[in-house]
């Protein structure tokens, strides 16, 4: 059966990852990026169904291909969460968001918080925010292309993460958001595929039905409805039934609400708006995006029930072989009710575990942890074992690592993107060094992408405590810092820079004490690293606007304060700092877990950022004309917006950057008008 | 939302589209989008959170309807209901004139 030497799986899978690989680098020589505009939003000129694309692979990440499924598989009713926060904030970002973004027409996000709210000190709150929250996610993303390359590879971790950290750099330094977004619509393709071929014929198998969606709400091959079939087998054996959740209403409730708002204030799904022509493209954009999302997301749901269905009739009370286990005989061979031979070859690679507790030399599946004798069950196995269960052939299972790989990398991409203009466009050129050129700020773009993906990789061999807290904190953040600050900077005129500044930095910092506090503890490392932070973020707010602050007034009181932070960041990582313990589940507020409060951490924010503005100063006139201007699509619409135009009309495609950096005042809109 | 304007705005610059009809184009705007979200809350957190036991009742095929709104219908909608705001919107803009269609 060896093909070149190489076991049939291991060599489609080469096959697979080496081609795919091939074809992303093919891709990024082809899309060179060559001015900022390209770098950042691809030239503005990518079709809205192939932005679709790349946004939904762009948001796939390794998370909602490896483990959603599997996810569901165990959580029943309760996996919906993420089924519906995970796509309802694109309705949100399609009615609300994007297509104002697109026509206010910049490159970034802190772009956008910057103009809006006239001031230095909003910009870096928005790039800290843009930076922790893509950070957080990268580390996952590039622990998942790791774990993917070990399991199927059989190459150690830190060579996994090195190898997918080289590819997506290459693609991501050199051809910026334009060799991003064509990658990502080859991705989306292979990701698609890969998770669709072994749904389909898992559907098949277990309902008859090609189609996995009808499958779902079909009837097992006895006949009876597969749903209440499962249902009743999980209660026999102890378990929850399957379309009942063990979550309290409200905290379904929240982390749902969370989700979609977080996803429709992620930086990353943003951006990917600004790549279109037009804003009536974003909105169209939106809508192809959830189109290819939805493909996988009502999938998933539907392999969750087969998997799990499929998983409790194959394996519960079937019987178990030592010599299978050793490797000297086939399951095949083991008679009817015998154990089979995937439950075996993912027991070598660590998935799945078996205790035979009462020694009947058969596997109980149960609830009860006294009985149960699967003692691993990881929950990534549902996906990548479906082609074994589906008896598929081996170059489907090369087919899946692919896929895997192509979301891990696609979304890292992404962040790195976000990264890298938060570093070079907002933070070096539109606060610190104003007089960088375009090919200046292009290099630092590409450095700050090395950078990040250095930083990634460490991240990804060494994983930080907060890995598995990653969806809490870049939902929660999102849905507490951005959401409020761009939602409220459109549809409220009235809205001004302390407001904004306020609430953004009230969302920030109550939410991510409250999932520190929950999730991972007040540590004295983890007290020592927001320190830190602070000191830096109060460094880079003193040197970012002191222009405006008339001479060296105050400096004195600020390096105080700094300096003070900076030894206690210092003392923390020293582990000087007292440490303490995780707060109990019990004492939720409300009820809410900590994935969840990023809805509360939003209605805090909202709350603060409309009573600071009102008690404030309102906006200046131009930042109010420009929220009319982003109100309307047209770029014909208040042609003469003060008497400052100074460039040429532009042509009829919008040319998004006439301007020369900061020098520029706020509130004219970068399109040609 | 579309809040009070200084008048002298009008005059100060000038709009291919007058005050009053960015208005009504705002505030048409605005409807559409409210009674879009309104039909967004009703499906998920509607339909598949808060009054899903009731739902539930019913089935569509072997699955509780409830449920099913949970995991695969309020999907669906969101689809919907992004190409016809899509649509919706792109002829109230042609009404007023402020479409892109000529970039």
């Amino acid at each position: 059966m060896e093909i070149f030497g190489l076991s049939p799986t291991l060599f489609w899978t080469a096959v697979f990852v080496i081609s795919t690989f091939g074809l992303y680098i093919a891709i990024a020589i082809w899309a060179r990026a060559g001015t900022t505009n390209d770098f950042y939003v691809a030239g503005h000129d990518v079709h809205p169904v192939f932005n679709g694309m790349a946004t939904a692979a762009d948001w796939m990440s390794a998370a909602s291909f490896l483990s959603m499924a599997g996810l569901i598989a165990f959580m029943g009713y309760d996996g919906s969460v993420f089924l519906m926060g995970w796509t309802g904030g694109y309705v949100l970002l399609a009615l609300l968001l994007a297509p104002y973004l697109r026509k206010f027409g910049k490159f970034t996000v802190p772009d956008f918080v910057g103009d809006r709210y006239y001031s230095q000190t909003a910009r870096i709150v928005a790039v800290i925010c843009a930076l922790f929250i893509s950070f957080t996610y990268i580390a996952g993303q590039m622990r998942g292309v790791g774990i993917a390359f070990t399991n199927f590879l059989n190459v150690p971790i830190e060579v996994g993460v090195i190898i997918g950290a080289i590819i997506v750099l290459f693609y991501a330094t050199l051809g910026g958001m334009k060799g991003i977004t064509y990658t990502q619509v080859a991705q989306y393709c292979v990701l698609i595929f890969a998770f669709m071929v072994p749904a389909i014929f898992l559907s098949l198998q277990i309902t008859g039905s090609p189609i996995p969606q009808l499958g779902f709400v079909g009837n097992a091959q006895d006949g009876t409805p597969l749903l209440q079939n499962l249902d009743r087998t999980l209660v026999d054996l102890g378990f929850q039934p399957y379309t009942e959740g063990a979550k309290a209403k409200i905290d379904v409730f929240a982390i749902t609400l969370a989700l979609m708002v977080g996803t429709a204030g992620l930086p990353h799904v943003i951006i990917r708006f600004f790549t279109v022509p037009k804003a009536s493209d974003a909105r169209k954009s939106a809508g192809w995006a959830l189109v290819f999302i939805a493909i996988l997301y009502t999938t998933a749901p539907a392999v969750a029930v087969f998997a799990r269905s499929n998983f409790i009739e194959t394996v519960n009370e079937s019987d178990y072989s030592i010599d299978v286990r050793r490797g000297e005989a086939l399951s095949a061979d083991m008679g009817e009710d015998a154990t089979p031979q995937w439950f075996y070859n993912w027991e070598r690679a660590g998935l799945l575990g078996f205790t035979d507790k009462n020694a009947d030399g058969r596997i109980q599946y149960r609830a009860d942890e006294e009985t149960n004798e699967v003692t691993t069950l990881d929950r990534d196995i549902f996906v990548l074992a479906n082609p074994e269960i589906g008896n598929l052939p081996a170059w489907v299972i090369g087919l899946v690592v692919a896929g895997g790989l192509a979301a891990a990398l696609s979304t890292a991409a992404g962040l790195l993107m976000v990264i890298s203009s938060a570093v070079s466009h907002d933070l070096c050129r539109k606060v610190l060094f104003k007089r960088m050129s375009d090919g200046q700020e292009l290099l630092v773009a590409r450095l700050a992408a090395v950078g990040a993906v250095l930083i990634a990789i460490y991240a990804g061999i060494n994983p930080p405590g907060f890995v598995a807290a990653v969806v809490a904190f870049a939902f929660g953040l999102a849905a507490a810092s951005f959401f409020p600050a761009i939602f409220l900077g459109i549809f409220w005129k009235r809205m001004n820079k302390e407001g904004a500044i306020a609430g953004m930095s009230t969302g920030l910092v109550v939410t991510g004490l409250y999932i520190i506090h929950y999730k991972i503890g007040f540590g004295s490392a983890v007290i020592g690293a927001l320190a830190l932070l602070a000191a830096i973020s109060c460094a880079v707010i003193y040197f970012g606007t002191r222009e405006r602050i008339d001479g060296t007034k105050g400096s004195l009181a600020f390096a105080g304060i700094a300096g003070v932070l900076a030894l206690a960041g210092i003392a923390g990582f020293a582990g000087l700092l007292p440490s303490l313990a995780i707060g109990d589940p019990a004492s939720w507020f409300l009820g809410i877990s900590p994935e969840g409060f990023g809805a509360v951490g939003m209605a805090i924010s909202f709350a603060v950022s409309i009573a600071v503005a009102l008690i404030t100063a309102a906006p200046p006139q131009d930042v109010q004309d420009l929220v009319e201007d982003i109100r309307i699509p047209s770029i014909r619409t208040h042609v003469e917006h003060g008497p400052k135009t100074a460039h040429a009309p532009a042509p009829a495609k919008q040319e998004p950057r006439p301007e020369t950096g900061g020098a520029k005042p706020p509130g004219r809109p970068a399109g040609g008008q | 939302m579309a809040d009070q304007d200084n008048t002298e705005d009008v005059g100060a610059y000038e709009h291919d589209i007058s005050e009053s009809a960015f208005r009504q184009y705002w505030r048409e705007n605005l409807t559409l989008m409210g009674v879009l979200l309104a039909i967004w809350f009703l499906v998920s957190f509607g339909a598949g959170i808060l009054f899903r036991d009731f739902l539930d009742r019913w089935s569509i095929g072997g699955a509780p309807l409830g449920f099913w709104f949970a995991q695969q219908g309020a999907i669906y909608v969101f689809v919907i209901l992004i190409f016809v705001y899509s649509a919706l919107m792109h002829r109230i803009e042609q009404r007023f004139d402020v479409d892109d269609d000529e970039g």
